[in-house]
């Protein structure tokens, strides 16, 4: 009974959907009040349908509900709770329904706060998410329905795969979708604009609000998929340059690009045609990433279960979304009025340059995920691409990028004075060099690149603290006044200085992980001790364990430096029978600036006496920064979302409502 | 239509050009349309073995008899979803299973065998990829089934399920077994 209902909600969720996209878009060109004012009423009404939905799915998980083709497919009675939960989207439909109800909640954000929107945007920005949610809940209704039942029931289900039964990944779907869902924002601001062939100050001051929400959970969603590779593949790589990755991350880069350029367009009225181009891009590589994983076209560690039809379907809305808008800005776009040109050695110069760069960051990562495909439909060779590839276009585009990312903030709107912005960076740059060098004297003998690295890291958060020591004229002014300016400095300046910075621990962290992870592999018996970056590994036993849906042996490590107790690292291999997959869970022990991280492997029974075990067992430094300052950036995020001048596209109970939701990320 | 205006169609050109080969892509590559090295003899290619003392594998060694052969590597998480498959492909003696170690470290893949089971009668190490590339490899796992003569038959992109070796793969053994 229950599944019909979500069955039924899902349906009128579509029709509430097709009214809330097209009625209110009439209204709008009609200059109609009445059929513009629909598009609010429609957006509440499309939430609680697809809340409806979201809660029967979840309902049948909860209730191990086998009468439901999807819950017997991936879920079991013996799953722990908390996977049962994630196990609603941790499957392709259920991930649909996921992806329909954030969709649905940005749009109920738009209806409930956006009061202060000029009528004609507020129903065209909704009318345009409308218009998306009914690609999706038709994508849903008629080729992957969730509430497909199954009779007759069997007695249990197939259980979730053991490698998705994780706490990292069952967290890391929501916040990329609330990530990619969330560009769906600036995409119909875009479309809004295109159609009332207006872009002002006040636009860009509402789109950036919403792109800066989506950019933040799109960060901890990339971060979160990382470290699951990180503990979970246990070889201490965290990027494999995977396409399903390469996926997830070019809306984050055109997503930083377009956050930087909305900038531009708030404060100095220029760039808008390109910032609506990157606005309808940032969502297109999103909805991109839905193709390539769904569709069968690229295969991936994360495909989902692939079917034509479906990539039919999905080339069909692509075609239409991507392809519609595309096609509106190449009509409508030249009719915009172009800003005033700009000095090249100016705040807005320099984040063309970011731009530039990221975007053809972006293209690179792109080209490269797509080669293999254009060559394949040519009718050429097979090729793949690999990191090599990747990280050698990427490397040297993010190089100088990084580099300028202290040197722009500091520089003033319209015409700065280089050689001054330069002058006032030197402490940084005698930092940055000192650390570099010292890395350098103490690594001696190896490639300078890593020290490179770090000191580029250095370069980033001195630069960062600079940028804000200079604003609140530290040290060049009494310290009361730099208290007062301290006090009284704008958060955003706060938040960006924190996400720059960030940006250079995530640096430091992957520099430092790639270049001195320490291994040791080795065949161990209880009370052996293997050595490993100074540490002593202690192997205590391995128990035999019983866990809810598997069965573990689980070891005991006691580590410890110069005699003294540093950790008790656990780790496990499992074997979950319902889906005779064996797992293995790293044992991890973060300190600051470093992991320990230890696996164990088979037993061997028969070595002299008793048993012995493989073991492995990394020393990776600063790798935990790659994870911390992944937090810290999206902390940078948050705190600048909360600026007060970011509330004025929306009523302060939104910005509220927003900033907690992002701060609890 | 003005030059200046051009660059505001460039977005949109650009992107009919990726959704016609998203398009073509659609209908080359999922598993049940045929790679183009259907019916064609599998390349011709000799690998190292994964350890020191095993056996290797070389194209020579797919004649004879109808065989699976599987790409595969420690990194690659789909691999270990239909691992289980493959071993109960070995245990059940339905087909032999032959592995290519695509794209890893050979210490890495030992490992990972010895952890989760090996099912393979032989296997070789394509450290550098270049083996895979002729294969028409592009993201791991892939099998291919190999008829008699050496020919391939049939390509399967993605973790074999159950419902795949069910469907597709155990029928067409039996057909080409004959």
């Amino acid at each position: 009974m229950i599944p019909e209902i979500g069955q039924y909600a899902l349906i009128l969720a579509l029709l509430v959907a097709l009214t809330q996209g097209t009625l209110p878009l009439i209204g709008a060109h009609r200059g109609d009040a009445d059929w513009m004012a629909l598009a609010r009423p429609a957006s509440f009404a499309q939430f609680l349908f697809v809340a409806t939905a979201f809660g029967c799915l979840t309902h049948a998980y909860v209730t191990s509900d086998f009468s439901v083709l999807n819950v017997a497919q991936n879920s079991h009675t013996a799953k722990p709770m908390l996977y049962k939960i994630s196990g609603v989207w941790g499957n392709h439909e259920g991930s649909l329904l996921l992806w329909a109800l954030i969709l649905a909640v940005y749009g109920l954000a738009v209806g409930a706060f956006g009061t202060n929107l000029p009528a004609p945007l507020r129903a065209h920005v909704l009318a345009i998410q409308a218009l998306v949610s009914v690609g999706f809940l038709a994508f849903t209704i008629f080729t992957s329905n969730p509430f497909e039942r199954l009779d007759p029931a069997p007695l249990n289900g197939s259980d979730l795969n053991p490698l998705l039964q994780d706490p990292g990944l069952a967290f890391h779907p929501p916040f990329l979708y609330l990530g990619y869902v969330g560009f769906s924002m600036a995409f119909s601001f875009a479309i809004a604009a295109l159609l009332e062939g207006r872009v002002d100050a006040a636009w860009a001051r509402w789109v950036r609000p919403w792109t800066l929400t989506a950019w933040c959970f799109l960060t901890i969603g990339i971060a979160m998929g990382s470290w699951w590779a990180y503990y979970e593949l246990g070889w201490g790589g965290f990027w494999f340059w995977d396409p399903v990755e390469n996926a997830s991350f070019m809306p984050w880069l055109a997503g930083t690009a377009l956050l930087h350029s909305a900038i531009v367009c708030e404060k100095r009225d220029a760039l808008k045609s390109w910032t609506i181009l990157l606005a309808i891009i940032t969502f297109s590589l999103s909805l991109l990433g839905t193709f390539l994983v769904r569709s069968g076209v690229l295969t991936s560690v994360h495909a989902f279960a692939t079917d034509p039809t479906r990539g039919v379907f999905i080339l069909g809305f692509l075609v239409f979304v991507v392809g519609g808008s595309l096609l509106l800005y190449a009509v409508r776009a030249p009719a915009m009025k172009t800003g005033g040109l700009f000095a090249p050695i100016s705040r807005e110069g320099s984040l063309v340059v970011n731009n530039l760069l990221l975007s053809t960051a972006c293209a690179t990562v792109f080209l490269g995920t797509m080669y293999p495909l254009f060559l394949d439909a040519l009718g050429g060779d097979k090729v793949s691409v690999g990191a090599p590839y990747f990280t050698g276009t990427f490397a040297p585009l993010m190089t100088p990028l990084l580099m300028l990312t202290a040197i722009g903030p500091m520089m003033s709107w319209k015409r700065a004075d280089l050689p001054g912005v330069l002058g006032r960076l030197k402490l940084a740059l005698i930092a940055a060099l000192a650390v570099a060098v010292l890395i350098w004297a103490f690594t001696s003998g190896s490639s300078p690149l890593p020290a490179f690295g770090i000191g580029l890291a250095a370069w980033l958060i001195a630069g960062a603290l600079t940028g804000l020591a200079e604003r609140m004229k530290l040290g060049r002014a009494p310290l009361r006044e730099s208290w007062n300016r301290a006090v009284h400095l704008p958060r955003s300046a706060y938040g960006m200085a924190i996400a720059h910075a960030g940006l250079g621990v995530v640096l430091a962290g992957i520099v430092a992980s790639q270049s001195w992870q320490a291994e040791s592999i080795q065949l161990m018996r209880a009370g052996d001790v293997a050595e490993v970056a100074g540490y002593e590994f202690k192997l205590l036993g391995v128990r035999q364990e019983q866990g809810p849906n598997y069965e573990s042996q689980r070891a005991e490590i006691l580590v410890t430096e110069n005699g003294d107790m540093v950790a008790r690292l656990f780790p496990e291999k499992r074997h979950y029978p319902v889906q005779d997959m064996p797992t293995t869970e790293a044992a991890i022990h973060s300190t600051w600036f470093a992991d320990l991280y230890a696996v164990i492997g088979d037993e061997n029974p028969h070595d002299g006496d008793g048993s012995s075990w493989n073991t492995r067992i990394y020393h990776n430094p600063l790798v935990p920064w790659i994870w911390l300052g992944g937090i810290v950036i999206m902390i940078g995020g948050a705190i600048s979302l909360s600026d007060r001048r970011h509330r004025v596209g929306a009523p302060t109970r939104a910005r509220r409502l927003r900033t907690t939701a992002a701060e609890a990320a | 239509m003005q030059i200046s205006q051009l660059r505001f169609v460039l977005p949109v050109a650009v992107f009919a050009v990726v959704a016609a080969a998203l398009g073509v892509g659609l209908t080359l590559d999922p598993k049940r349309v045929p790679s183009p090295l259907i019916d064609k003899p599998v390349p011709e290619f000799s690998l190292p073995p994964v350890t020191e003392e095993g056996e290797g594998l070389a194209s020579t060694d797919l004649q004879g008899q109808v065989t699976l052969v599987n790409f595969f590597a420690s990194w690659c998480v789909s691999c270990q979803v239909e691992h289980p498959l493959l071993n109960r492909l070995t245990e059940e003696d339905i087909v032999p299973v032959y592995g290519i170690n695509w794209k890893d470290e050979p210490a890495n893949a030992l490992r990972w065998l010895k952890a989760l089971g090996d099912p393979y009668a032989r296997k070789g190490s394509d450290v550098s990829g270049r083996v895979g590339i002729d294969w028409g490899v592009y993201g791991l796992p892939e099998s291919y089934l190999i008829d008699r003569h050496g020919r391939i038959a049939y390509k399967h992109i993605g973790p074999i399920t159950e419902r795949d070796l069910d469907n597709t793969i155990l029928p067409l053994i039996e057909r080409l077994r004959g």
